[in-house]
């Protein structure tokens, strides 16, 4: 076991893990900078499978730009995505 | 219920890409002898002359599948436009309503042209290392992010961008003609081919590459401006 | 670079999370009620899919498609640059259509007043 094999499978689990966050996660603003962590890991993974065209396309594209217009999209809508939780201070609760 | 069903259509298809992808190996050389891949490998280094054999494929083999994503990215720019089109007396104020801090003004001043620079040798040497003209005019929409972030009424002049992108586009065009009027196909090398690992070679593609660098550059600045001068709705 | 010899592990790891990835996407997409979280779910699904295509043409001591002037003359064993110039056009167009989707659903609020889609569910202007 190798540490670049171990460092993969990190990689893995925490790509899984992002991707859940940003699906579960109820304040809209958290999910969308989990979905740029996605970006961001799989142009890794992308560089260890030997592809830097590809690798330096997502980390361009995927990372700055899809991110920006999301939150520009939040910015004009709602940030939240059920009228049921309000943030108060620092926490989240069910009004 | 709702959320059974789900889960029952996830496991179904689920089950069945398992069992396709369990199928090909990873990492195997399957195939030997005759493939698309050695062919493709030959060619780009012994005909075409060009180091970077994604950059051969993506403008040469398989140019035409690129003229036509040109063509979606040019259809998305303009949907945008029109869907986001406004009024102009329901609406004031814009998504940025002040400008940044000094700090960001100052860093935004000397860091714009560097990232100009490094998207413009991106799309320049795309036939010679990784990148290309996708990748140059993603950084270059980047570095006019940067400056349209951090002054709340930076100007970008819409006429300009038009003329860049649509000459880029026809620069696409004239160079595909210009190989069916040579007497072959389209978008075939009509140029000088030149040895390998030097800027001059591999015939038109350098040229395609610089056309699509400018244009995805210019198209994807005025998504952001169009995007970014979305104003409020003025709240009753 | 060589990725190691555990072809079992890495099998596993590089095809069962792109496979895990458009998964996760498909529940958002259908399930959540919020417009931007789908779309959310719809790029998720772009990401897992680039994943799966570009680690097919992996192929193991394999290094990048690029002649550079240092193993021009040794002839290394090259990954397939086909799925990658495949993958390259379809980030491009997942953004594009990405894009177009999110501004749609700028448009909806601004007349619906709600990004919900249960209360967005009749078609009368």
């Amino acid at each position: 076991m190798s540490i670049l094999l171990v460092s993969i499978i990190i990689m893995a689990i925490l790509l899984l893990g992002a991707a859940i966050y940003a699906v579960i996660q109820k304040d809209l603003l958290y999910a969308v900078i989990a979905t740029s962590i996605i970006s961001l890991i799989l142009s890794i993974m992308f560089y260890l499978l030997q592809a830097p065209d590809v690798a330096l396309t997502e980390a361009a594209i995927g990372v700055a730009l899809t991110t920006i217009i999301f939150v520009i999209t939040i910015r004009n809508t709602e940030r939240y995505e059920d009228k049921k939780h309000v943030k108060v201070g620092n926490k989240i609760i069910k009004k | 219920m709702k959320k059974v069903i789900v889960l029952l259509l996830l496991a179904v298809v689920g089950y069945y890409l398992v069992d396709v992808f369990s199928q090909i190996s990873f990492g195997e050389n399957r195939y030997e002898g005759q493939n698309v891949r050695d062919f493709y490998l030959d060619k780009s280094k012994n005909d075409l002359q060009v180091s970077n054999s994604v950059t051969a494929i993506v403008v040469n083999f398989r140019g035409f599948d690129t003229l036509g994503e040109v063509t979606v990215l040019f259809l998305a720019a303009t949907a945008l436009g029109s869907i986001l089109y406004r009024r102009r007396e329901d609406a004031h104020g814009g998504v940025v309503l002040f400008s940044a801090s000094r700090i960001v003004r100052a860093g935004s001043h000397l860091l714009f042209a560097p990232i100009l620079l490094l998207g413009a040798y991106v799309f320049i040497h795309g036939h010679l290392s990784p990148g290309g003209g996708f990748q140059g005019g993603t950084i270059i929409a980047t570095g006019f992010l940067l400056m349209l972030l951090a002054y709340h009424d930076y100007k970008v002049s819409h006429g300009v961008l038009s003329w860049v992108e649509s000459l880029a586009g026809l620069t696409f065009v004239f160079a595909g003609l210009g190989g069916l009027i040579l007497g072959k196909t389209f978008l075939e090398n009509f140029l000088p081919v030149g040895t390998i690992n030097y800027l001059f070679s591999g015939g038109i593609i350098p040229i395609i590459y610089i056309a699509v660098g400018f244009k995805v550059g210019a198209e994807l600045t005025g998504v952001l401006y169009t995007l970014l001068n979305e104003k409020e709705y003025k709240k009753q | 670079m060589n990725l190691g010899n555990n072809l079992d592990i890495l099998t596993i790891t590089f095809y069962g999370s792109a496979i895990l990835l458009i998964l996760i996407g498909l529940y958002a997409a259908l399930v959540k009620r919020s417009l931007i979280k789908i779309v959310i779910g719809l790029s998720i699904i772009d990401s897992g899919v680039h994943l799966l295509l570009v680690s097919i043409g992996y192929l193991q001591g394999g290094t990048a498609p690029i002649f550079s002037p240092a193993v021009i003359d040794k002839n290394p064993v090259m990954v397939d640059p086909v799925p990658q110039a495949l993958v390259l056009t379809a980030i491009v167009i997942g953004f594009a259509v990405t894009a177009v989707a999110l501004a749609l659903v700028i448009r909806l609020y601004r007349h619906h007043k709600t990004v919900n889609i249960d209360e967005i569910k009749n078609l009368k202007w």
